[in-house]
């Protein structure tokens, strides 16, 4: 009864969505129509019905109902309680339904609480996200329908991948999810005020929050993969340039060239074609990577349902949904283009030149995406990986690196370099202090050396950035851009330690011996069998210390799970303020020692810290700008008060 | 500098982004035809080596009783096959979990002059289900050719 409640609704809210399409659709054609009234309405009910449908399927996975064949195919009765209730979003379909829950949730949020646009372009947005969510309605019930019946109850299940069973993994894909919904929200805007031709400051206004809300939980998303790829799959590094990865990647460069350019619309009114654009853009992305993950087109840990079929389907609704834009683009981009103009030393042309670089970023991580798909269509096997990736990204990333050093000096419409001089010469100092100092330290590649120079001198230009201003009535926006840019140089700063510092030992030790890695010397205390709820491992304790100091216990393990039988390696890490040590356990080797691998991270940690500091700095922009949107509107409210009261 | 007509503005930002995509795309695609690893079969790579030092991957099916456990206990040596020709492969590291005879296998390292495969790092399928991507245009039936000649 359960999963038919869940079907029904799931059905209902597509007839909803296709409601709100028609019915905005024809409110346009014939303003001040009744059936304008039928939009809001419409989405906000169907949030509350998708809303139960995920329920329901949160439901059927907590009680293992195994008759239902999702639940049969991806669960297991002896799994704990925490990965069951995931498991409802750990596989295609369900996380799918996720996707639809959260963008109609967020559509009946527009319906209620959206106010600053011009009625005609709400429902055009509305009818827009209408459009693009009825796809995916149509590929849940006709292809990938989670509420399936199995003809006879399965006896059990068959599990969850263990590599899934994991806390950070448990909640990695709905984060990501509402950053690809949230771009999805500022594709239906962007698309609303394309038709309305409204294009204004006070669309920005009402554009921006979704943006910064899908940005801030993309590079979550994206922190929180890194350092789950880090810990859990054991090979030590934190990004592999793998498409799934790069599926994530795309969609939050796009995100923050948008974010910069609806700034720069919000405050000054310029840029407005190239505003809608990146909109169409950053949705394409979060469609192009569910195409990449789901279709199986690519092979990969991340991509689960491999299915051909599939992926057509995903295919058609990106072609539909991106080249439907794009013709709106093309017939409308004329007429919104108009903007004020600025020179091109000013914080506009800063931000233009930084979004020029974030596509150009974009562009090259697409092409190396791809790549391999296009070569193999000619019957070239090719793979593409860090050799490409890393230097071709720094050669954008690292002058962007500068001017985004340089563009929070600068002042909108016109400024001279030489005003803003001192503090960069400061900043540069400071980077070339930090490129002496890696210098001294070790004699690391290029690229290392460069990151740390250039994240060093990032970071002391954000910082003087506040300097001369009274930082207690600094808005919160500004402190938002501040922390988020120090962010990104503590992020980069981190990566290029680990890439240039980074010590690696790999011995197989026999019980008592010792191995040393950097500083730290680690031995081998004893092996033992341990059991889990849902595995046995074989369990490696070690006892490290670091320059003779306290002795720390790690313990990783080698992990063999029941259901499905696969085995896992996890990693042991024991974390100091400057760095990390990393430990795996490998096989039995002849003699009766024990492989191990050891790794000793100088500063490794700052990537993520950067990660967080970065979403830090959006969470402080959003709550910055609703903040001053409230103001605005009560001001408004209250002025247009007192001139009624005037003219009584 | 005087503030130039909108149009111009607009026509030179176009200009600046057609010009910046453009470098990406020549800088892209020059590094991708000169740092893409390419990916080898056994008999590709026995019947056209790449150059020694060029960062390369090789796919096939490890053969059975091949894998040999050198003195230290972390370096491994292999035969890496696809029926019609062989591979030594030698590695040091742990070995991913599913790593074993008869079972597909990519490594990514270095060919050299004699004969060897050196690899940096070895990427073995993650569940059943999974085989190298590379590996898909070996037929069923060649895989099972591999493997049998390699049980001889």
């Amino acid at each position: 009864m359960i999963a038919e409640l869940g079907l029904a609704a799931l059905w209902l809210a597509a007839a909803l969505a296709a409601l709100q399409l028609v019915a905005g659709v024809l409110a346009l054609r014939s303003a001040g129509s009744d059936i304008a009234a039928l939009v809001r309405p419409a989405a906000v009910v169907q949030g509350f019905l998708t809303t139960f449908a995920f329920a329901m399927l949160v439901w059927l996975f907590a009680r293992t109902d195994l008759s239902v064949k999702l639940v049969a195919m991806h669960s297991h009765s002896i799994k704990p309680m925490i990965f069951k209730l995931a498991g409802a979003w750990g596989n295609h379909e369900g996380s799918m339904l996720l996707w639809i829950t959260v963008m109609s949730a967020a559509g009946a949020l527009i319906a209620l609480a959206e106010r600053r646009l011009p009625e005609r372009t709400m429902l055009a947005t509305l009818a827009a996200q209408g459009f693009v969510a009825l796809g995916f309605y149509a590929f849940l019930l006709l292809s990938s329908n989670p509420f399936e019946r199995l003809p006879v109850p399965a006896f059990e299940g068959n599990g969850l991948n263990p590599l899934l069973q994991d806390i950070g993994m448990a909640f990695h894909p709905p984060t990501l999810y509402v950053g690809y919904v949230g771009l999805s929200v500022a594709f239906s805007f962007a698309v609303g005020a394309l038709v309305t031709r409204q294009v204004t400051p006070d669309f920005a206004r009402a554009m921006r929050p979704w943006v910064l809300g899908a940005w801030i939980f993309l590079t979550l998303g994206i922190t929180a993969g890194s350092y789950w790829a880090y810990y859990e799959l054991g090979w030590g590094g934190w990004w592999f340039w793998d498409p799934v990865e790069n599926a994530a990647l795309m969609p939050w460069l796009a995100a923050t060239a948008l974010l910069h350019s609806v700034g720069v619309l919000a405050a000054r009114d310029a840029l407005r074609a190239w505003t809608i654009m990146l909109g169409v853009v950053a949705f394409s992305m979060s469609m192009l990577g569910t195409f990449l993950v789901r279709s199986g087109i690519l092979t990969s840990v991340h991509a689960f349902a491999v299915d051909p079929e599939r992926g057509t389907f995903i295919l058609a609704l990106l072609a539909i949904y991106i080249g439907g834009a794009l013709a709106v683009f093309g017939l409308r981009a004329g007429s919104v283009a108009e903007g004020e103009r600025f020179a091109p030393v000013s914080r506009e042309g800063a931000l233009v030149v930084n979004n020029v670089l974030l596509s150009a970023i974009l562009g090259v991580v697409l092409l190396g995406t791809l790549y391999p798909l296009m070569t193999e269509a000619f019957g070239v096997r090719v793979s593409v990986g860090p050799p490409y990736f890393d230097p071709v990204g720094a050669i954008f990333f690292m002058p962007m690196m500068v001017v985004m050093a340089i563009g929070p000096f600068l002042r909108w419409r016109r400024d001279r370099l030489a005003r803003v001089q001192s503090p960069l010469i400061l900043a540069g100092i400071v980077a070339l202090a930090m490129l002496a100092l890696a210098l001294a330290l070790a004699t690391p590649r290029v690229l290392p050396l460069l990151g740390l120079a250039v994240g060093a001198g990032l970071a002391a230009a954000s910082l003087l950035a506040l300097r001369g201003r009274d930082v207690r009535r600094l808005p919160l926006a500004t402190w938002g851009m501040v922390v988020a840019h120090l962010g990104i140089a503590v992020a980069v700063m981190g990566m290029a330690s680990e890439s240039a510092f980074t010590k690696e030992r790999l011995a197989a030790l026999r019980v008592g011996e010792a191995a040393t890695v950097g500083p730290w010397e680690v031995t081998l205390q004893e092996v033992t069998p341990v059991a889990g709820p849902n595995w046995n491992a074989i369990e490696g304790v070690m006892i490290a210390r670091y320059a003779d100091g306290a002795p720390r216990r790690l313990a990783p393990q080698a992990r063999s799970f029941w259901a499905p039988p696969t085995e896992t390696n996890e990693s042991a890490l024991e974390t100091r303020w400057n760095g990390q040590l990393y430990a795996v356990l490998g096989k039995a080797a002849d003699g009766g020692r024990w492989q191990v691998r050891l790794w000793w991270k100088p500063f490794v940690t700052l990537i993520w810290y950067g990660g967080v500091m970065i979403a830090l700095g959006g969470l402080l922009a959003l709550i910055g700008r609703v903040r001053a949107d409230l103001k605005r509107r009560t001001v408004q409210r209250k002025a247009a008060e007192r001139r009624e009261g005037m003219a009584s | 500098m005087n503030a130039v007509k909108p149009k111009h503005q607009r026509l030179a930002l176009v200009v600046a982004a057609m010009v910046a995509l453009i470098a990406a795309a020549v800088i892209a695609t020059w590094a991708l035809r000169s740092q893409a690893s390419y990916f080898y079969v056994p008999s590709e790579i026995v019947a056209d080596p790449p150059g020694a030092g060029r960062s390369v991957r090789l796919g096939g099916m490890v053969e059975n009783n091949s894998i040999v456990t050198q003195g230290d206990g972390v370096t491994i040596e292999f035969i890496v096959g696809d029926g019609k020709a062989r591979v030594p492969v030698r590695f040091s590291g742990i070995v991913p979990d599913l790593f074993v005879e008869g079972s597909g296998v990519v490594a990514e390292g270095r060919m050299q002059a004699n004969g060897t495969f050196y690899a940096d790092k070895l990427l073995a399928k993650h569940d059943e289900n999974y085989m190298p991507r590379e590996l898909d245009s070996m037929t069923a039936a060649e895989r099972d050719a591999a493997v049998a000649a390699t049980t001889e």
